[in-house]
């Protein structure tokens, strides 16, 4: 489908560049020239974060700050509650087929509860094995699933790693808003 | 004890098996000349970008001969997708090409989409591209960083990583992610462009040109870069068509051919950009070439903010996107369709026996998909066709009869991305 190749150009010069002049050669204009644009890049403005005293996104507003918590950035999960303190999670496992790297782990139970049938009993995710893209907060029918801007926690053992519900629902309590953040 | 002589020991026990290429000019094995030495020039080498692995036959200096190898950072990744769904797939295009994911992503978007026959929305299309330009700028420009460095210029790598900071910084407001932006979906985008990309994306273009001035006032001229550079690792034409090269590498070795104008696809005929070509085929060409194209590719994000569509980014009626939220929650078909799409043993609707290869034009090169479907939510075969590889063999071509030091050069100069080159 693509074009065939165009023959090569006929005006094209004889190589792409002129030769060094004798000044060039030289070395000493460049070395001026050199310092000389470095010199300038020294009195613009930082770019460098001072990371563990300055968080990623607590920085005044500079060239490259953005300033508030990016509500798209795909942290750590939480289990959302609804407005009783139950988790919203119906056990549909959709997000479990969503997940591309198959770290989610659930087991249907009944609910007990008289407005849904089904709620997980053992609702886990391995965040080792987790590759944070979302999919299962694109997946759930009821928003029960979210992905926080919380970046992930340095931890001891591996086990500590794979999230169990208590841990889910309890993990970023700021993101446990009722309404679904606008993405 | 009597030790064998110095030279008996390297060809005897030399590991390498005796293999001929070509016309056997550049074989490794064969008339093997007393002075001649066979060293592993990577996979751990500061100077190879990845974990890539090239044997040189050395005469003092010189290369009398050389085979790259392939296959460290293999990952299975083409295997991967016989059992992932069409979308679950995006996510490992991410990590195939981790210095411009974006590409990837929307390159095997629109390979699913032209095999399912998805029209995108105007708005979907515009953001693709304004992503692809800029995943292309931040590719660009920390290739010709690196390439300094290998030349020992340390200064304007540092200041590429900072204009690779801001494009990602734009990935991560827009995606969630910065490396794996996984942002594309199959017919659309993940998510819409969000406030303050456009004035984000608008600042970064215009700092982005002082940054590029201050690169070339730096290396263009040099003495240094271009007595290295200049007449290094050079490819002809013929010897660029002959390895299937396309992108940077062939257009620097004086081949017309970029698929954006060739074979248009997100609507990129749209848009008023020049493709830069050189003749030389040198390392040199091909820092001005990727300088060059970090110009047109300003100026086609510039045109595309510009131009911006409004409208939906999903191609709802193609019953290929998932629904919005909003709708789920609310509306019964949507809820359904949702459904169908998310659950188990659904998905996708495929031909039974589809077949499609299609290729953009990724900072690379053509980066080619070749996909086949069986009728389910799974593809049958996922087949890539990575830039890089055709590159990274014709690297054999360019340091024949060369000196180690240009060998570092013309590395440099390839950007050969290891993940994608391995799958
Ligand atoms: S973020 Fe992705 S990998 Fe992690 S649990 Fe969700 S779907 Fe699975
Ligand atoms: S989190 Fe959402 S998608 Fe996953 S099982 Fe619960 S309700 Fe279903």
């Amino acid at each position: 489908m693509s074009a065939p190749h165009t023959p090569a150009p006929q005006d094209a010069p004889e190589g792409d560049h002129p030769p060094l002049t004798a000044s060039e050669k030289s070395y000493l204009p460049s070395i001026v020239k050199g310092i000389g644009i470095t010199l300038q890049r020294f009195f613009k403005p930082n770019f460098t974060v001072q990371y563990p005293e300055v968080g990623p996104y607590d920085y005044a507003a500079q060239d490259r700050a953005i300033g508030e918590v990016n509500p798209r950035h795909r942290g750590e999960h939480i289990l959302v509650k609804d407005e009783q303190g139950r988790e919203k999670c119906v056990a549909c496992l959709l997000c479990m087929a969503a997940c591309p790297a198959l770290c989610i782990h659930i087991e249907p139970e009944p609910a007990p509860w008289d407005d849904r049938e089904r709620r997980p009993k053992v609702f886990e995710i391995d965040m080792l094995r987790c590759i944070y893209c979302g999919y299962c907060e694109e997946a759930c029918p009821c928003d029960a699933i979210r992905l926080t801007p919380k970046l992930y926690t340095p931890t001891t053992s591996r086990t500590e790693r794979v999230y169990d519900k208590e841990r889910l629902l309890e993990n970023n309590p700021e993101a446990q808003v009722p309404q679904r953040p606008r993405k | 004890m009597s030790s064998p002589t110095p030279q008996a020991t390297s060809l005897s026990s030399d590991p390498i098996p005796t293999r001929q290429f070509g016309d056997g000019a550049i074989s490794l094995e064969p008339g093997l000349g007393e002075k001649d030495m066979i060293i592993n020039f990577g996979p751990q080498h500061p100077a190879m970008h990845g974990t890539l692995r090239l044997i040189l036959r050395l005469n003092g200096e010189k290369v009398s001969g050389s085979e790259p190898d392939m296959g460290f950072l293999h990952t299975g990744f083409e295997k991967l997708g016989e059992y992932r769904t069409y979308n679950q797939f995006i996510v490992v295009t991410d990590r195939m090409n981790y210095f411009s994911a974006m590409a990837n992503n929307t390159g095997f978007a629109c390979a699913v989409e032209e095999m399912l026959g998805i029209e995108i929305p105007p708005r979907a299309a515009a953001i693709r591209v304004l992503m692809c330009e800029l995943s292309r700028i931040s590719d660009h420009i920390l290739g010709i960083g690196l390439q300094g460095m290998d030349m020992g210029a340390f200064t304007p790598m540092l200041w590429s990583f900072i204009e690779r900071e801001k494009v990602y910084d734009v990935f991560e407001l827009t995606s969630g992610g910065r490396l794996t932006t996984s942002y594309t979906r199959v017919g659309g985008l993940a998510f819409d462009l969000p406030d303050g990309v456009e004035y984000r994306v608008r600042t970064f273009l215009d700092r982005l040109d002082d940054t590029v001035r201050d690169m070339e006032g730096m290396l263009a001229r040099n003495r240094i870069f271009m007595d290295r550079t200049v007449g290094v690792g050079v490819l002809t034409r013929d010897e660029a068509i002959d390895y299937g090269l396309t992108g940077p590498l062939a257009r620097a070795s004086g081949i017309d051919r970029d698929l954006r104008r060739d074979r248009p696809y997100l609507g990129y005929e749209q848009y008023d950009f020049e493709i830069p070509v050189f003749t030389d085929g040198c390392v040199y060409s091909r820092y001005q070439l990727r300088l060059a194209e970090i110009r047109e590719s300003a100026k086609i994000c510039r045109q595309v903010l510009d131009s911006m569509p409004a409208g939906e980014i999903n191609a709802l009626g193609s019953k290929a996107t998932l629904p919005s939220k909003d709708d789920v929650y609310t509306k019964m078909e949507s809820l359904i369709q949702h459904f169908m799409l998310s659950m188990p043993g659904h998905g996708l609707k495929t031909p039974a026996s589809g077949e499609i290869y299609s290729a953009t034009e990724s900072p690379n090169g053509e980066l080619g998909w070749f996909l086949i479907s069986d009728g389910s939510a799974v593809p049958y075969r996922v087949r890539v066709r990575p830039p890089c590889l055709f590159a990274f063999q014709s690297i054999r071509e360019m340091i024949q009869g060369k000196l180690v030091s240009d060998v570092v050069a013309t590395m440099s100069s390839l950007n050969v991305i290891a993940g994608e080159l391995d799958r």
